[in-house]
């Protein structure tokens, strides 16, 4: 038994990474998944808020992740653009983050063209049409994290004179039908919009808060990967956070809220089944470590 | 005077812009937009030496012939092959034709600005390369996660028993899973995250944030210079 046990001590890693391995991969290739979420109060909060905006208002969804976190972040700001699409809530984009471009490209691109044409949400609402400069702008990636916020205070166009594609932003207040970008017409400062939605791997979320929310008041929500969501509990309390998606499952979370279950409910079930196999390396772990480390004590060893 | 003038420059900045966060008057915000107008210049240019202090890093090594020049090799590369790609990125336009091999002048329709657009070189680059490399790199850690929860996280002691004990429950806790099995593991995990974890965060973030100021102190009175570089001299 002592050998036994000794030997599961010692097992190979590769055994393990090879449990991980297909506890990840069988949910995915037999593509089951869980058929619901159970959404936390901190995910409430934000698609609350989002939720009771009027048709028209305008927030800013800053992107500001890598594709390293892509698999967990990408989910919930595509669940976001989702909700503000249907509800007609209009979005200014950017990414504080340098690798950040193209992953916003590629989503915003995605979403577009799934509203390129009028029709049916799986839940059976009308999806209405959205189009670019109208409904969304992307204005790309900007050096430098607290000063562009502070920026954005002032005036967007101190940082982005420019859209991404380096279309020249419409004066504050100008005639909107003279531009291709409309939207920019109704924004110049945080004053022109109702929240920031900033989504990310780093600790950017913080520098919202102090700059962005301090020094401008406006309100921040987060949506931020599992390893980071502690961090930012502090914030929530004291309101200087409106609210927080915190990594896939916060994703999952707010896809049963929009009611559009998508690829974090698909990913939901291999992250539980990782999770428990995780909980149960620990607790056999320590339930041999400690009968190995008693029958050493005792002197034993051999048995 | 290469030291003095920097450190006076900072001072003068620094009492500034203190001054003007408690003075909102109109030619206090009028200063403080020019100054963020420069800041966004500065940290423009604060790239452009990063990047140049980068590569003449890395090229000293190679010339040198350092151990791991190949990586510096790989870094050099893969920054300038990004850089270049991003700025001249050419398009396959619809007169390129196939047959007979003609192929007119304007195959290459060099072009600035367009490295973002729908399949360009560098949107490939970025889709085909950077998007699988760094996937693999974060997914990895899931991995290394149960390994090493295996191996290393003991009860030894009654703290790490404790944190063995919180990070078990909000782990389950943080998924659906925990859930279905009981409503109670979910409001234990967030009592843990809201009560325990907050009251630590936030003393660590007091902490940080009174060390803080007091390196802004000492930066903009001339005490703390390392910034300036040279080795704390």
């Amino acid at each position: 038994m002592y050998k036994i046990l000794n030997a599961f001590l010692k097992i190979n890693r590769r055994w393990i990474f090879l449990l991980v391995l297909l506890g990840v991969l069988i949910p995915l290739v037999l593509g089951k998944g869980l058929t619901r979420s159970y959404p936390g109060a901190e995910v409430v909060k934000v698609y609350d808020f989002l939720n009771n905006l009027e048709e028209g208002d305008i927030i800013i969804l800053s992107m500001d992740y890598d594709p390293a976190t892509i698999p967990e972040l990408n989910p919930m700001a595509r669940a976001l653009l989702r909700q503000c699409f249907n509800k007609g809530i209009r979005v200014v984009s950017l990414t504080l983050h340098p690798a950040g471009p193209g992953v916003v490209i590629t989503l915003v691109d995605e979403l577009l063209r799934e509203y390129s044409q009028p029709g049916v949400n799986p839940d059976g609402s009308v999806r209405p049409v959205r189009e670019y400069g109208e409904d969304i702008v992307f204005l790309g990636y900007k050096v430098g994290t607290a000063v562009n916020i502070l920026a954005l205070g002032e005036d967007v166009r101190l940082s982005w004179p420019q859209d991404y594609a380096g279309v020249e932003l419409p004066a504050y207040g100008s005639d909107p039908t003279q531009t291709t970008l409309p939207l920019m017409c109704d924004v110049q400062n945080y004053n022109d919009v109702k929240c920031v939605v900033t989504i990310s791997g780093t600790r950017i979320p913080e520098y919202w808060v102090a700059y962005g929310y301090q020094r401008y008041h406006v309100k921040v929500a987060t949506g931020c990967t599992a390893v980071m969501f502690a961090d930012f509990y502090p914030y929530l309390q004291t309101g200087q956070m409106i609210g927080l998606i915190p990594g896939m499952k916060g994703a999952a979370d707010y896809e049963e809220l929009i009611n559009r279950p998508a690829r974090a409910m698909v990913g939901m079930l291999p992250q539980s089944i990782v999770h428990l196999m995780i909980v149960g390396f620990i607790i056999l772990g320590n339930i041999a470590y400690f009968i190995v480390r008693r029958w050493e004590k005792r002197g034993g060893g051999d048995r | 005077m290469r030291r003095e003038v920097p450190v006076l420059i900072c001072a003068i900045m620094g009492v500034a812009m203190i001054i003007q966060f408690f003075i909102p008057h109109p030619v206090s915000q009028a200063i403080y937009k020019t100054v963020i107008k420069w800041f966004i210049i500065i940290v423009t240019f604060a790239m452009v030496l990063g990047l140049l202090s980068l590569t003449r890093m890395h090229l000293t090594k190679l010339r040198r012939g350092d151990k791991d020049w190949f990586f510096s090799l790989v870094t050099i590369s893969s920054l300038f092959v990004n850089l270049l790609v991003g700025f001249f990125s050419f398009r396959i336009t619809d007169s390129f034709i196939f047959e007979g091999l003609k192929v007119p002048f304007n195959f290459f329709t060099i072009s600035f600005a367009t490295g973002l657009a729908a399949g360009s070189p560098f949107m490939n680059l970025f889709d085909y390369i950077q998007v699988p490399m760094q996937a693999t790199m974060f997914s990895l850690l899931a991995f290394f996660i149960a390994s090493a929860s295996f191996r290393t996280f003991r009860a030894r002691t009654v703290e790490a028993t404790l944190l063995l004990v919180a990070a078990l429950i909000v782990m389950v806790g943080r998924v659906p899973v925990g859930h279905m099995i009981s409503t109670s593991i979910p409001a234990l995990s967030d009592w843990i995250l809201v009560n325990p974890n907050m009251a630590a965060k936030r003393g660590i973030m007091i902490g940080v944030g009174l060390g803080g100021i007091s390196m802004a102190l000492k930066i903009i009175l001339g005490i703390e210079r390392s910034w300036l570089g040279g080795g704390g001299e």
